[in-house]
């Protein structure tokens, strides 16, 4: 139908001046919309198809503290892998991205990691509805959440090859896990964006409860617009989880092991934001987390002085990063990242109510140190789908120790052109 | 959709790029607002879904774009991070202008190695103004579709712009004649149906492979080759880097010559017909 009109129209438009041309003109467009007809139908076939992506990814690093030892002094571990690569050469997670409309109610979309441990794992695997529309859009399954600004970026897109400290102190590098999330943008000229996700609480800073209902809550908010040339957007995200009996192994005062672990309510707040100037992008965010409840201490594993012991502990930490990458030529990039940590207030009731052990025997928690770190980077990247980069970092996580990683990085893309998100 | 709307509320445009923003507004005329994404001095290519183009796609009740994969870095996100329903693929607010042409330029083969290419063929389709001619076709009658109670306003409109449409092409075809055969050098392959709706010739692109920068190997290269097969001019949108273009002409001692390739590009550039205007006047007088 429209079709036809559109030859008719070509027709009109073509057959100008001559009348003598008119029949040869006619002909020539009928063939033509024939082509164009054949080229619909072709163009059918096939796509029921996901759109298939792979990213290869792999480090030279040279690390001069021994990367097994890695630890951030003052922060409970989050348990992610958040050390810096291995030394030597190494194969980073290779991901496998499929992804479509499962029908007109339903997109759908999954990133498998292959690890170099020859594991697959489910990074993401999640639906999301098309047809509400008014703005609204409903996730569910295992997804990057929205809260921060890098927490939904891909490792592959990141500006630098980690993440910064107060991801890897606050989220175990990131928050990635099972539940639903609802956004809702509001029909303003500037993007007012509003979410809530509650999740299972599979990873840190929650336990993986086993339990009916939600183990996870969390809210953000992003306001962005254009302001002079620039596009911006700002955020604020709050967490809040129930963990239950979330141990690690520390050492004692005397050296000898000792599990302590944390059961209560960690509420984490996070405001970030992003300006993008011409080829100049800076980004931050500022992390504040408050957890109240009982820590356990239990050395009957190591040198049974105490034995365990169990009071009320709560903890106010905060950390921040900033950071500023510079196209300074059609391929090529620079960045400079900082970050930092703030120990902050925490009070141990172990310690404080003379139970015995001092904070001495508490060395990751109460070793009252401002973790820092300084970071530059400078990548090439030929085309989009491509990137090689060079990174330095001079890392003070450790209390007392510094650490020097240079590592180089390739990262590829293979099949579906991927669209990479403000 | 459209029932949707408040009585008297314009028909939302979202126009992907400014040759499209100008077209929906010879068409639409008072009955709709327009926002462009794209200013004629970006790299369509090269677009970021940032958070107002977001805000923009939400309320928008119809978008029109290039389509042909031109958008894929950014429009997908704003189709799915909008959260409307109306604008996305297959639906009626979603308008590709290069569903109603005929691509050129298909390549035989699909692999990046030979740069990045669009599988779908060229997706510059705006400068062949018979292009144009179809895609107005098919958006007035778009436009009437989605916003049926105005169906007869969009419809006079693009009656009366086809007749003037066909009126200047006419007129630039006879004042094109002397660009026949015209040999030139382009930057990006983004002037390729501009090249062959009037006879000219591209003996060769500053852009070693589709979407790469120009390097000092490449265009050295590309000047030893233009001693074989000399070119009139080399010629770049006005959105590319001057430099490489500038390299070439001062070495090979051709002009350089900036077209405004959209809407907006150059100050006389002002709708589509002063764009074709602009660029025949900036052609020709290469030719002269």
């Amino acid at each position: 139908m429209l079709r036809s009109m559109l030859s008719a129209t070509a027709l009109a438009v073509a057959a100008v001046p001559a009348h003598a041309q008119t029949t040869e003109q006619y002909r020539q467009l009928q063939q033509r919309v024939e082509r164009l007809e054949g080229q619909t139908k072709a163009r059918g076939q096939g796509v029921f198809n996901p759109d298939i992506s792979v990213i290869l990814q792999g480090t030279a690093a040279r690390i001069k503290q021994d990367p097994e030892t890695y630890e951030i002094t003052g922060f409970a571990p989050s348990g992610g892998e958040v050390g810096p690569p291995r030394r030597g050469f190494s194969l980073s997670e290779s991901e496998l991205v499929l992804s479509g409309n499962v029908d007109p109610y339903f997109g759908a979309k999954l990133v498998a990691a292959l690890t170099p441990e020859d594991e697959i794992e489910v990074e993401e695997a999640f639906f999301t509805t098309l047809a509400l529309g008014r703005g609204l859009t409903l996730k569910g399954g295992r997804f990057l959440s929205g809260i921060g600004y890098q927490n939904e970026i891909h490792q592959h897109a990141w500006d630098f090859q980690d993440a910064p400290l107060a991801y890897n102190a606050f989220l175990g590098g990131r928050l990635n896990d099972d539940g639903v999330q609802g956004r809702w943008v509001a029909p303003t000229d500037f993007l007012l964006e509003l979410g809530a996700e509650a999740g299972r609480g599979r990873t840190f800073p929650a336990t993986d409860p086993n339990k009916n209902g939600a183990g996870a809550w969390s809210l953000f908010g992003h306001v962005g617009g254009d302001l002079a040339g620039a596009a911006w957007r700002a955020g604020l995200s709050y967490l809040r989880v129930k963990p239950s009996e979330r141990a690690f192994e520390d050492a004692d005062s005397l050296g000898a092991a000792a599990t302590q672990s944390f059961t209560g309510e960690s509420k984490l707040w996070i405001a970030d934001f992003v300006v993008k100037w011409r080829d100049l992008k800076l980004q931050g965010e500022y992390f504040r987390r408050r957890e109240s409840g009982d820590l356990s201490f239990d050395d009957s594993g190591g040198s049974a002085v105490f034995g365990a012991l169990t009071d009320s502990y709560t903890s106010t930490q905060s950390g921040w990063y900033a950071q500023a990458v510079y196209r300074f030529l059609p391929q090529w990039r620079a960045g400079y990242r900082y970050d930092r940590l703030d120990h902050g207030d925490v009070s141990n009731g172990i310690v404080d109510n003379g139970l015995g052990p001092t904070a001495a025997d508490f060395p990751l928690l109460m070793t009252d140190h401002n973790p820092t770190r300084n970071t530059l980077m400078v990548d090439w990247s030929p085309t989009e789908f491509s990137r090689v980069r060079l990174q330095f970092a001079q890392d003070k996580s450790r209390a007392g120790v510094t650490d020097d990683q240079l590592v180089l990085q390739y990262i590829l893309s293979l099949g579906a052109h991927g669209a990479h998100s403000f | 959709m459209a029932a949707a709307l408040p009585a008297l509320a314009a028909l939302n445009i979202f126009a992907c790029e400014p040759e499209w923003g100008a077209l929906a507004r010879e068409l639409g005329g008072d009955k709709v607002t327009i926002y462009t994404a794209a200013t004629a001095l970006q790299d369509v290519h090269r677009i970021e879904a940032r958070p107002s183009l977001i805000a923009r796609a939400r309320n928008a009740d119809l978008m029109v774009c290039t389509g042909a994969e031109l958008e894929v870095g950014w429009l997908p996100l704003l189709q799915s991070q909008s959260g409307n329903a109306s604008i996305r693929p297959g639906q009626p607010g979603y308008f590709e202008a290069s569903d109603f042409v005929e691509l050129i330029e298909k390549p035989a083969r699909l692999d990046r190695s030979l740069g990045d290419i669009h599988a779908a063929g060229n997706p510059h389709v705006h400068l062949d103004p018979r292009n144009v001619a179809e895609i107005a076709a098919g958006l007035g009658e778009r436009m009437a579709k989605i916003d049926p109670k105005e169906a007869a306003h969009y419809r006079q409109r693009t009656k009366d712009f086809l007749d003037r449409w066909q009126q200047a092409v006419a007129r630039w075809q006879k004042e094109a004649a002397p660009l026949k055969g015209l040999p030139l050098v382009v930057h990006h392959r983004n002037l390729a149906y501009l090249v062959a709706w009037l006879g000219m010739r591209e003996v060769g692109a500053l852009e070693p492979k589709p979407g790469l920068p120009p390097s000092t190997a490449s265009l050295t290269e590309l000047l030893a080759r233009l001693k074989q097969t000399p070119a009139k001019a080399v010629v770049r949108a006005a959105y590319e880097d001057p430099r490489p273009s500038e390299w070439l002409a001062q070495r090979a001692r051709i002009p350089a010559v900036m077209l405004p390739y959209t809407v907006g590009g150059t100050d006389k550039a002002k709708d589509l017909f002063s764009l074709y205007d602009d660029t025949l006047a900036r052609l020709l007088a290469i030719a002269r």
